[in-house]
């Protein structure tokens, strides 16, 4: 076991309180500079040719009118370019286009306007071929192989128990078959950068989550060393998941920039971001709950088919199958979970890839269970929640924090507290959901503390700030550790040449993995800091410590033995420098995330349209850092998990293969007449086992549950179980034309 | 494709500018891409999602949708226009945008400058705005990161401190 140094501590000085995030002011001065904002001297402007066939042969590409084009500096495409693998089993560019909006060719151009220009005078010759772009049409035994090699992954199949045979004996089973739509990450800003090259070192500025994969991706690609290839992110207008990869407009941008010798800026408009960057993959789920009478829950079996697109992206894998195998107790599990491939843009992880997606089918699956066992869903989950992660035998760090979830988010929620619906055609209704998920963190992780002649901090690490607050939350832990105010901490991230390496900003790790390795980074200057201080003042170093600014006597804070500031001036130039990593994780133990929410909404039973009022949110993340940061990624998780459950939905037209939707005036994302009533009931709890600061992430959960707690309240309110997302108003009012129409006929459908 | 370009004068942030623009060009492009202001954001350029808001003679319009040749003479404010200089060379944050910095009314900030001129915009108008005029006002923002409880926060903030003022 860790023992974490700060669980032994009574109290804080900056850790835990509500403050604003240290780059707040940047941002609403307009001054963060994003990477689709950096414009050197020089800049060309590149533009992407995409393919306007789902799936198609190029017979031949002539670009000698867009070469000559006044103010075109570069052309690049199959033809002229060598080949350069991508994805899995792919190349940057391909010979055979696999989905409308593959990359054909790229341009780059003194204005946007002219490399627009550009792309129209490229003549494409292309063969189109048979395609498949939905599941039914991959899986169809005669479908068109999307890929060589067929339209499936390999099964990946999980199984404790005899779940068929539990089945067989179960009092109640519940047999639902689910589907999710496939959503689209839609971050304001689009996935893009810029390249440019000093000699033969390659400098890009990217919007990603992960500038040292990016890295190592684009170093691969282009055949150099990790040391020639220099990835900046310093602001960044969202992720989500779908910047965890190098996607091609990194590698497109390098090309063009070597060969105009200019910079190179390639930023995807809206419509190529929704085709080409990534979604939330469909799912269809199709899950069997067998419990006792009593609640017990004694097998689960579900089989999921995901739609993987047309090549398989990289990064954190969409992980359906994972929810069923944890969330609850149960001896009897089955779990089938395959890709399909199909003539579709690249799934890739969305915002908890995968969790998401199954919690829809388990959760509404847990309270149709409760329906048929006329049980409280809450009792039904407290009879069967996982105080172990049962696919590794190991005890959970926090076994109670679901539990807790559960009941903090019934209590915030009030549900005695009932008012009428507004109108004579609404319908109220309430729902719960929770869930498990990561965010523990691990190694390894580095940062660095170098402490300035002004007694003020640069601190370095190679991580990223998405807009999650991570900048704000390192920024706590080095004063907290320092005895300095959060101000006095300068917190500089996102590059792979001037920060050690941090991992990926993802899976809810960020603040958990590389957090540790500032604390750690943040003690090892103190003890040059105490050691320096001692030579000057004849104490001992273990009798001082930092308090506010000052050196103090130890225990005695208001004995001020000299200023940081003034030792740290009276020795420059010779600086105190710290570097910390993130230790190793705790063995024999499983640190998780947990959440819970409650939701009430109203149905309009004559236009469909479902209005969500309020939702109670508890969420276990451990320490919390600074409760504002985590209260917004709470009530933006539930805004997006709304948007989720009730409108996101990528349309494509099977006939044709084409995205009809690829903008955000099609595609809805919630505003602000969607956002709910948030009542926040998190825990706080330090976590001892997930890190010395005990301190988990919640970047992700909050998305997690909010979808399968709005379809239960649809139930709820309506009596019919919408079992497809998005539940939109055409579904809603199908749904109760199919009741009423069950209603009217005579009994004995649903045995 | 090319039609000949022409000069335009704006009248940006109290400053005038002249740039040099073809007939198509937006006002956002040239916003920033020759004034080097990129506060107001490109998102969808088709005017839904309101990142790319800014002032136009006192009415918030999204920039994506206004071409630059439309502007001649006209005057803009965008957000790094509506911070003060102070006496001792910090600069004092608008109400709006102090507002926005206490509630956390941003996440990845890619949305806040469109969300801050529109509340500007409202608050110019209307010093004692409702809630739902609140709402109103930004129900043409998109907020990706689901800002927007705090967001409608930070428009009673600022209406609080505009008023202290």
């Amino acid at each position: 076991m860790t023992t974490t140094n700060w669980s032994d501590r009574s109290s804080f000085s900056v850790v835990g309180a509500r403050r604003p995030r240290v780059d707040a002011r940047q941002k609403v001065t307009g001054q963060s500079r994003d990477s689709s904002d950096v414009h050197p001297t020089g800049m060309l402007y590149a533009r992407v040719l995409r393919s306007p066939f789902p799936h198609a042969r190029i017979r031949s590409i002539n670009a000698s009118k867009a070469s000559a084009l006044p103010g075109v500096r570069g052309v690049i495409h199959h033809g002229n370019t060598p080949d350069i693998e991508w994805y899995k089993d792919g190349h940057v560019f391909e010979q055979v286009v696999r989905f409308v909006g593959d990359e054909v060719a790229a341009v780059a151009a003194d204005t946007e306007d002219i490399a627009e220009d550009a792309l129209r005078l490229i003549e494409v010759d292309y063969e189109p071929l048979p395609f498949a772009a939905d599941l039914d049409a991959a899986m169809a035994s005669d479908a068109p192989e999307v890929r060589p090699g067929g339209n499936f992954t390999e099964p990946e199949v999980y199984e404790r128990g005899e779940p068929r045979a539990q089945l067989e004996q179960a009092d109640v089973v519940i047999d639902g078959t689910y589907t999710t739509a496939a959503a689209l990450h839609n971050a304001l800003e689009s996935h893009g950068g810029l390249a440019s090259w000093e000699g033969d070192v390659l400098t890009l500025w990217d919007s990603t989550q992960a500038v040292f994969t990016v890295r190592a991706q684009v170093a691969d690609a282009l055949g150099l060393s990790l040391d020639r290839v220099r990835v900046v992110m310093d602001h960044m207008g969202g992720g989500f998941g779908a910047k965890q990869v190098a996607w091609k407009h990194s590698v497109l941008a390098a090309l063009l920039s070597r060969e105009a010798g200019r910079p190179v800026r390639l930023v995807l408009d809206r419509h190529a971001e929704n085709l080409a960057a990534g979604n939330r993959n469909p799912t269809r789920q199709r899950v069997r709950l067998g419990a006792r009478r009593d609640g017990t829950l004694i097998a689960i079996d579900v089989r999921i088919e995901a739609q993987v697109g047309a090549y398989e992206a990289g990064g954190e894998s969409s992980d359906i199958a994972g929810a069923f195998q944890s969330v609850y107790r149960c001896d009897h599990v089955r779990t089938e979970q395959v890709g399909v491939f199909t003539n579709t843009g690249p799934a890739v992880a969305f915002r908890a890839p995968g969790h998401v997606e199954a919690a829809f089918a388990l959760e509404c699956s847990m309270d149709e269970l409760a329906r048929a066992l006329q049980m409280d869903p809450v009792e039904l989950r407290l009879k069967n929640y996982a105080t172990r992660l049962q696919t590794a035998d190991l005890p959970y760090s926090t076994p109670d924090s679901l539990r807790l979830c559960y009941e903090r988010a019934t209590e915030a929620f009030r549900p005695s507290e009932a008012s009428p619906a507004s109108g004579p055609s609404k319908r109220r209704g309430r729902g719960f959901a929770a869930h498990d998920w990561s965010g523990g963190g691990s190694p390894p992780a580095y940062a660095w503390i170098k402490l300035n002649p002004d007694g003020r901090v640069d601190l370095v690490t190679g991580t990223q700030d998405l807009g999650t607050g991570t900048r704000t939350g390192l920024a706590v832990i080095a004063a907290e550790e320092l005895g300095l105010r959060v101000e006095d901490v300068h917190v500089h991230l996102g590059d792979t040449a001037l920060g050690p390496y941090a991992p990926t900003s993802n899976g809810s790790k960020t603040l958990a993995s590389v957090g540790p390795a500032v604390h750690s980074a943040a003690r090892h200057v103190r003890e040059q800091l105490l050691e320096e201080a001692s030579s000057f003042v004849e104490e001992r170093p273990d009798d001082l410590e930092l308090s506010e600014g000052w050196i103090v006597k130890r225990g005695v804070p208001s004995d001020r033995v000299m200023s940081v500031a003034d030792l740290t001036g009276r020795i420059a130039p010779k600086m105190l420098q710290g570097f910390g990593e993130r230790g190793p994780n705790a063995d024999g133990m499983a640190v998780r995330t947990f959440g819970a929410h409650f939701v009430e909404l109203e149905v309009d039973t004559s236009t469909g349209q479902i209005d969500v009022l309020r939702v109670a949110a508890s969420h276990d993340c451990g320490r919390i850092l600074n409760p504002v940061t985590v209260e917004s990624q709470v009530s933006g998780g539930i805004v997006q998990g709304l948007g989720y459950a009730l409108m996101e939905e990528r349309v494509l037209d099977p006939r044709a293969g084409v995205v009809l939707n690829a903008n955000i005036e099609d595609y809805h994302v919630p505003t602000v007449a969607d956002a709910p009533v948030v009542t926040h009931a998190h825990l706080d709890v330090p976590d001892p086992y997930a890190n010395e600061l005990g301190a988990k992430g919640i970047g992700e959960p909050p998305l997690v549950p909010t979808a399968p707690a709005i379809a239960n309240a649809v139930y709820d309110a309506l009596g019919a179980r919408i079992r497809d997302l998005p539940i939109t108003p055409a579904r809603v009012l199908q749904a109760l034309a199919e009741r009423d129409e069950g209603a009217d006929r005579p009994s004995g459908a649903a045995t | 494709m090319v039609s000949p370009a022409s000069d335009v004068m704006l009248l940006v942030n109290g400053e005038l500018r002249v740039a040099r623009v073809e007939p198509r060009r937006t006002l956002l492009g040239v916003l920033r891409e020759e004034l080097a202001l990129t506060g107001a954001k490109s998102v969808c350029e088709m005017g839904d999602c309101g990142a790319c808001t800014v002032d136009l003679d006192g009415q918030p319009v999204y920039s994506c949708l206004i071409l630059a040749v439309e502007c001649d003479g006209h005057r803009i404010r965008t957000v790094e226009g509506l911070a003060r200089a102070g006496g001792d060379g910090a600069e004092t944050l608008d109400p709006v945008q102090q507002a926005f910095v206490e509630c956390d009314a941003l996440q990845c900030g890619f949305c806040t400058p469109g969300q801050i001129m529109s509340l500007r915009t409202l608050l110019d108008a209307n010093t004692t705005p409702s809630d739902e005029e609140i709402r109103r006002a930004i129900s043409g923002n998109l907020c990706r990161c689901g800002a927007y409880e705090h967001i409608v926060q930070a428009g009673h903030r600022a209406v609080e401190l505009e008023a202290g003022r």
